[in-house]
């Protein structure tokens, strides 16, 4: 489903401020899997999804989706494969547009956009029905500007967006971390309905170590550009939170630092 | 005589509507502050005026100036997103070198249309009052162009169009190729100045290569004017509220005038004007955090009411 061959991101290659980011990546993701992504801060986490998405191109190595060779596409054109969450829930909607205006762009995912109406009574429908599925009432507004919309709510509306139109793989990240935690875990449970009824492909960002564990069938740890352990199977159904700070420690020589690690053990 | 006054005010509001809605589109919907327009403006006139004096049917050179107007702004779109250079300064770029192709388009700097055939004359002939012709062709022409700049904000393509300024991210991420979609807001956007630019010609007579100067703050006042009497998030009314706003910006120039204020003060009035709705909120701050601190000051307020 996804492979990532021998990836390396340079910021500001060959200036004084050069940045190594992401260090001879490599990465196969068949199809169905869910990986949850954790390290320090830095680690380049985030830059990986940005060039699973496009976002940024790697200085070398190569990103192959479904078989497809996407190196060089921007956002745009891997959009009908990539669905996105960001973690600023203020990103992944248009905040002067109305509910129903949103997912109406999203319809069109990766599809060549016409003349015709964005809204129809047909759309109209589905979208009540989408909505309905998230049980946060938003069925009944559907003409409300996204701007009146709470942090959790936009971000549950992204997340609809996000897999609407089918795309194949999808990228959170860290997208529950500006929720407060009950929210939080509304969204986490809508995640996982959405992933399993679309047998969806997920990279998940997060700092939450217990979430981590919790959640998909598979994580990486990274650290400074490198995936230092990727944990599946048996080996993973056992570990505790405690044992992978110890592996951290171990693989990295360091403690896990990042302010904002939930370590809940 | 006032009546006079009254009506010629109103058709001169409709005629510059049409560039409010081509000031709006970017400022408000693509989020691009475009200066585009300074130079559109009178590539509509000039275009048309040129057409014209050659014998081409009135109505043929009208929509050909709207075309030019679409080219000069798709332009100033392909400079900014094509060369990364910053919208503002692509606009003055485009509107420099308009100044010398506008130029070259017309020969001169002046062309008189006073006694040649335009869309207002031929209407006339056929059989509409006199007196009334401007008034109406205009109502019509701008209710048309807003109807259908609704409608193509509604459309697939012209939501996409607005979520580009909204939020560039999101839609890329679900396909929109923004750097397109801004080429096309700006062309459509200027293709509208330009339009204005060539019905304000043939109503008024002449063709001026200076006529744009101001154009932007003019149109930017007719939209801030509109913002306060409708306020409201839904384009049909937004778009209604420039409209109006143009008619009342019209309006209060026309008393202006009547108060006794030089015609060559007027720009420094529309910018002042400009500065001061746009600067409202900032300066009601200041105002407020002063009134605090002086009350304050003054009575010594208990901790306790301060929230
Ligand atoms: N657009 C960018 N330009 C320059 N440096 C960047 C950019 N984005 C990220 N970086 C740098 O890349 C490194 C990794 O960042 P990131 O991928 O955001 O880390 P993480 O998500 O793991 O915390 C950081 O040192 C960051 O400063
Ligand atoms: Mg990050």
């Amino acid at each position: 489903m996804l492979r990532l061959n021998k990836l390396h991101k340079i910021f500001n290659y060959g200036k004084v401020n050069e940045n190594h980011v992401l260090k001879d990546i490599n990465l196969h993701v068949p199809k169905g899997d869910f990986i949850t992504i954790i390290g320090s801060n830095g680690a380049g986490k985030s830059t990986l999804l940005n060039l699973v998405a496009g976002v940024f191109f790697p200085e070398a190595g190569t990103v192959e989706i479904n078989g497809e060779e996407v190196t060089a596409w921007p956002v745009y054109k891997r959009a009908p494969l990539v669905g996105r969450v960001f973690q600023d829930p203020l990103q992944g909607t248009a905040a002067e547009m109305t509910i129903e205006e949103n997912l109406s762009l999203a319809v069109k995912r990766g599809q060549t956009r016409g003349l015709k109406l964005g809204l129809n009574k047909e759309r109209r429908t589905e979208f009540r029905r989408l909505l309905a599925l998230l049980e946060l009432g938003l069925e009944n507004r559907l003409e409300c500007p996204v701007k009146l919309l709470s942090g959790g709510q936009r971000q549950a509306l992204t997340l609809l967006m996000a897999t609407i139109g089918d795309p194949q793989l999808l990228l959170l990240d860290e997208y529950t971390a500006a929720l407060d935690p009950k929210t939080a875990k509304q969204i986490i449970a809508i995640t996982d309905r959405i992933v399993t009824q679309h047998h969806l492909t997920v990279l998940m960002v997060t700092h939450d170590l217990k979430q981590a564990l919790a959640m998909g069938n598979r994580t990486i740890m990274m650290d400074r550009g490198e995936i230092i352990l990727d944990l599946k199977g048996k080996e993973r159904e056992q570990i505790t939170v405690n044992d992978l700070l110890a592996k951290f420690a171990a693989r990295s020589g360091r403690e896990l630092t990042d302010d904002r690690i939930l370590l809940n053990r | 005589m006032w009546l006079n006054i009254l009506q010629g005010t109103i058709e001169q509001g409709l005629a510059f509507s049409l560039l409010a809605l081509g000031v709006y589109l970017p400022f408000r919907i693509l989020d691009f502050p475009d200066l585009t327009v300074e130079g559109s403006f009178p590539l509509g006139a000039s275009v048309t005026a040129v057409l014209i004096i050659n014998g081409v049917n009135p109505f043929l050179a009208t929509l050909l100036a709207f075309f030019a107007g679409m080219l000069a702004g798709m332009l100033t779109g392909i400079i900014n997103t094509k060369l990364k250079i910053t919208g503002l300064l692509a606009g003055i770029l485009t509107m420099t070198s308009l100044y010398s192709i506008n130029l070259r388009i017309m020969g001169r700097s002046n062309i008189p249309l006073l006694r040649e055939t335009t869309i207002l004359t031929v209407i006339k002939s056929w059989g509409l009052p006199e007196r009334y012709v401007s008034l109406i062709v205009f109502t019509l022409l701008v209710l048309v162009v807003k109807f259908l700049l609704d409608y193509f904000l509604a459309t697939e393509i012209g939501m996409a169009l607005r979520a580009t300024g909204d939020s560039p991210i999101m839609i890329q991420s679900l396909g929109g190729n923004t750097d397109h979609l801004k080429i096309l807001g700006l062309g459509l956007a200027n293709g509208l100045v330009a339009f204005s630019g060539a019905l304000t010609c043939q109503y008024q007579g002449f063709t001026d290569v200076g006529m744009g100067i101001g154009m932007i703050v003019i149109g930017l006042a007719s939209v801030i004017i509109g913002e306060v009497v409708i306020r409201t998030s839904k384009i049909i009314f937004a778009t209604l509220g420039v409209v109006i706003g143009s008619i009342i910006y019209r309006l209060a120039i026309a008393i202006a005038l009547q108060l006794g204020f030089a015609p060559t003060d007027l720009k420094i009035v529309t910018a002042l004007l400009v500065i001061l709705a746009l600067g409202a909120p900032t300066l009601r701050n200041f105002m407020i955090q002063d009134e605090f601190a002086e009350r304050l000051m003054e009575r010594s307020v208990p901790d306790a009411q301060i929230k």
